[in-house]
């Protein structure tokens, strides 16, 4: 969680490489992603929560918008976590995008009611890309956390 | 005791339930957040404490690890300064023969204009001091797309003001904090600019999308922008100045007429933000808040007048910085140029004061607590009425901005003195003094104003 809000920070910073922006992925899907996989917990959500509150101030943006998402997009996975625990990385990968797009789903239908108007879809697709470039780093926390407690094996 | 010998030792829940349970709450903690928030109404108070604490701590944290990128940046230009000097210097050369042309033909359209406001009496805005600062962290998400300048609370910013990039607008101000300020870009879906059209004056919004191209809304008329039309900002509503450049108008793909900004030509980096918050930032304020109180009618109750404000704008007297010297001194040369035609003006305007200073005494006896005001009128009046521009430095709070600001390309304050003329409406009388010998040259163009309906020419 604190190497995703660090992440967040480092690519908050204004440079630009060859005339162009750094993209600014949504570090804390790989850990939502993750987190819902793996088994469930008492603490995953607040620290969701908690991920999601620093981000909307960190960006500016609506407070509770991305802590909202976030948590749309945990509890829908956790719901089909017995169906998703086991399959290959490949449809991991799949079910990683889809998460992430129910989590910007969400974003969007929030702060199209906020601001009474409608986000474009270019800058969430701009965003979308690299998220899900992400899911290397929720493979990796799923591959060495998702057999250590039996009882959810 | 540990909590397996504990009486809850053996408590057995289904921890998915239990997990469900916490996501409940957490979704409904942040679900209060979002009801309470109010960010999209851009007002100082919806900035929270948690917002100006968070920003407090994000500015030197962005600045300590942006440090790094702009030193890397700088020895690039540097290396490719020194290995493309000669093909620059080419370009500069051939760059500055062109814009002489042009700095011909802006000196004569300056001084057209400076004309034709003295003859129209034109009251033109007063020039807004301005702070710079520098970026120091940037989101550029759909949602959100703000920015944060290192500069605050201290330099006088506050909520609402202008923020613009050497090229154009850039956002406003939506948060203050010490040291920091956030800044609410045009293309946040959150923002709603008024704009109009350069060409022909039509009013539009420019509303942000997340995109790089904000749209333009609320578009009215018959065909009311082109491609390649530039837009700037209209003023209206009082939220920003008019005439700061926004950027140019080009049909998106979906059909509306989007802006591509003018501060996209380059990377916001360095940022001026205006201490603008609206039209009531005046030059001379306590003369302004002069009421002008008829004489009482016999039989009527003695009116009670609100004492005049103090100047709220004294505390940012010595914020503006970040000028170039050479500014400066531009500023300076265009005040001492405008100083030969109000000195021609002196023994007019000397009765023209002395009328608001009759007046005044008159009202004083009837009004409660002026008395002491008027007599110091006709001589800080009469202070103002030598260079213009160099009066508005002694009267404004904030002095060391005017001529800098005058100076920058990129505001729209034109660098013209104010014609002498004074500003309440019920000075009319006396308004038609300092016209007078504005109007020296020519007579026709003061009758005409003063009663256009009596001394007009009809129509050839």
């Amino acid at each position: 969680m604190v190497q995703a809000l660090v992440a967040t920070i480092l690519l908050a910073i204004p440079i630009r490489l060859f005339g162009l922006q750094l993209p600014e992925p949504i570090f804390a899907m790989p850990v939502v992603f993750a987190w819902a996989v793996i088994r469930p917990s008492i603490l995953a959500p607040m620290g969701i929560l908690i991920m999601g509150l620093f981000m909307d101030l960190f960006w500016g943006g609506a407070m509770g918008l991305w802590a909202l998402s976030l948590l749309i997009s945990y509890g829908v996975v956790l719901s089909a976590r017995t169906m998703l625990v086991g399959q290959s990385q490949p449809m991991m990968a799949f079910w990683y995008a889809a998460a992430t797009a129910l989590a910007m789903g969400a974003a969007y239908l929030i702060a199209a009611m906020t601001t009474h108007a409608i986000p474009s879809w270019r800058a969430m697709g701009l965003q979308f890309l690299p998220t899900v470039l992400l899911y290397p780093f929720a493979h990796r926390l799923i591959d060495r956390f998702e057999d250590a407690d039996v009882r959810f094996r | 005791m540990s909590l397996r010998d504990s009486q809850f030792g053996e408590l057995k829940v289904p921890l998915t339930w239990t997990a469900a349970a916490a996501l409940f709450v957490a979704a409904i903690i942040a679900a209060a957040f979002l009801l309470s928030d109010r960010r999209e109404t851009l007002e100082a108070q919806a900035y929270g404490a948690a917002r100006q604490a968070t920003d407090t701590v994000a500015a030197p944290v962005g600045e300590a690890l942006s440090a790094p990128g702009r030193w890397t940046g700088a020895g690039i230009d540097a290396i490719r300064g020194y290995f493309f000097a000669v093909s620059e210097n080419r370009r500069l050369k051939t760059e500055l023969k062109e814009m002489r042309q042009w700095r011909d033909v802006a000196l004569a359209l300056r001084n057209e204009n400076g004309r034709f406001r003295s003859l129209l009496g034109l009251k033109t805005d007063p020039p807004i001091p301005m702070v710079a600062a520098r970026v120091v962290t940037d989101a550029r998400g759909p949602f959100a797309d703000t920015r944060i300048a290192n500069a605050g609370r201290e330099a006088g910013v506050k909520v609402g003001n202008p923020v613009m990039s050497e090229y154009g607008l850039v956002g406003r101000v939506i948060g203050v904090t010490s040291g920091a300020s956030r800044v609410l870009t045009v293309n946040d879906v959150a923002s709603r600019t008024p704009v109009m059209v350069d060409r022909n004056n039509a009013r539009a919004i420019l509303s942000g999308d997340g995109g790089p191209n904000p749209r333009l809304d609320y578009l009215r008329g018959q065909d009311p922008v082109r491609e390649g039309d530039r837009i700037i900002t209209s003023g209206d509503g009082g939220v920003l100045p008019r005439g700061l450049p926004v950027g140019f108008a080009v049909k998106g793909l979906d059909g509306k007429w989007r802006v591509v900004l003018a501060s996209d030509k380059g990377p916001i980096d360095f940022v001026r933000i205006l201490l603008f918050q609206d039209f009531t930032q005046v030059i001379n304020r306590t003369e302004l808040d002069q009421l002008d109180v008829p004489p009482r009618t016999p039989g009527s109750p003695e009116p009670v007048l609100p004492a005049p404000p103090t100047n709220p704008a004294a505390p940012a007297a010595s914020t503006p910085t970040g000028v170039s010297p050479a500014a400066a001194a531009a500023a300076v040369a265009g005040a001492a140029l405008a100083t030969p035609r109000p000195a021609a003006a002196p023994p007019p305007r000397a009765t023209t004061t002395a009328t608001p200073g009759a007046r005044p005494t008159t009202t004083a006896a009837a009004t409660a607590g002026t008395a002491p005001k008027p007599p110091a009128k006709p001589a800080a009046s009469s202070a103002t009425a030598t260079p213009h521009s160099a009066a508005a430095a002694t009267t404004t709070p904030k002095p060391a901005a005017k001529p800098t600001t005058t100076a920058t390309a990129a505001t729209v304050k034109p660098a013209t003195p104010k014609p002498a003329t004074p500003k309440p409406a019920a000075a009319k009388p006396a308004a038609t003094g300092p016209k007078k010998p504005a109007a020296a040259a020519s007579d026709r163009p003061a009758e005409v104003r003063s009663e256009p309906y009596r001394n007009s020419e009809p129509p050839h």
